[in-house]
């Protein structure tokens, strides 16, 4: 056995040691989650009988309805920070690109945080 | 040594939007973007929110309702419900160039169209199974 060609050599390393092909492999696999995950949420919407408080709260305090949320937020929330990171790298430079990058950061975890720690609230005492 | 000029001679630039004979595989492309953007800073934060007001009460929740379903809601929302399949229909596009296949001349204009009809007739009927269904 050789030491493999040159180009199996640098592959997966991308300009901060791997992190371009990881950020573009995760984009992929969060996509293809929310995909699943977004059409069951759009169709249960639709088809619940009413969206007021006491149904809503109703259907999301089963376990069935419960953990595809937490996964939902985890999928889609990791998936537009990527995305939204992408138009940050293409169109902003130097300290804009470094603050937006916190901001971006800031935004996705504080929602991300508020809309888990509601599922949990609602879905939590009804076990 | 050949004298250089002070300043750098200036450099030619990639042709940029405006150059660009408009077609549909690049209007879907930036429409990608585009949506991507709508759902992460307007679609997510009205989700976020839904579940932060069922979890406060209903008398919050009641708050939530009515400004989600005054007209301009109900406006806001449809966008957003496009913007969510159109983003859908180009993602599963670029699952199909991401595994290689669909760069001929045809099929990669026929994906493109078919992302935008997508995008359309997904956020048509899933409204028409809403109002329909329910008579809001």
């Amino acid at each position: 056995m050789g030491n493999g060609t040159r180009l199996g050599k640098v592959r997966g390393l991308g300009a901060a040691g791997g992190g371009v092909v990881h950020h573009w492999w995760l984009q992929r696999v969060t996509a293809v989650a929310s995909l699943f995950l977004v059409l069951w949420f759009a169709f249960s919407l639709a088809r619940l009988p009413s969206l007021d408080y006491a149904s809503a709260r109703l259907w999301l305090s089963q376990p069935i309805v419960a953990v595809p949320m937490c996964l939902l937020v985890v999928s889609v929330f990791w998936h537009f920070r990527l995305g939204v990171q992408v138009m940050l790298e293409d169109y902003l430079h130097g300290s804009k690109r470094v603050i937006a990058m916190l901001a971006l950061n800031f935004y996705t975890f504080v929602l991300a945080a508020f809309a888990l720690f509601s599922v949990l609230k609602i879905a939590l005492p009804a076990a | 040594m050949a004298s250089r000029p002070t300043a750098p001679a200036p450099r030619p630039l990639s042709p940029h939007l405006t150059i660009w004979k408009w077609r549909v595989h690049m209007a879907v492309s930036i429409v990608h973007r585009v949506t991507g953007h709508a759902l992460a800073f307007g679609a997510v934060v009205i989700f976020a929110w839904w579940l932060a007001a069922l979890a406060s009460g209903p008398e919050y929740y009641r708050f939530f309702q009515d400004v989600v379903f005054s007209p301009l809601g109900v406006i806001v929302g449809f966008g957003l419900t496009w913007a969510m399949f159109q983003h859908m229909g180009s993602g599963l596009r670029h699952f199909i160039m991401d595994a290689g296949e669909g760069y001929d001349l045809v099929t990669s204009r026929r994906m493109a169209q078919g992302a935008f009809v997508f995008g359309a007739t997904a956020t048509l009927a899933f409204w028409a199974y809403i109002l329909l269904g329910k008579g809001l």
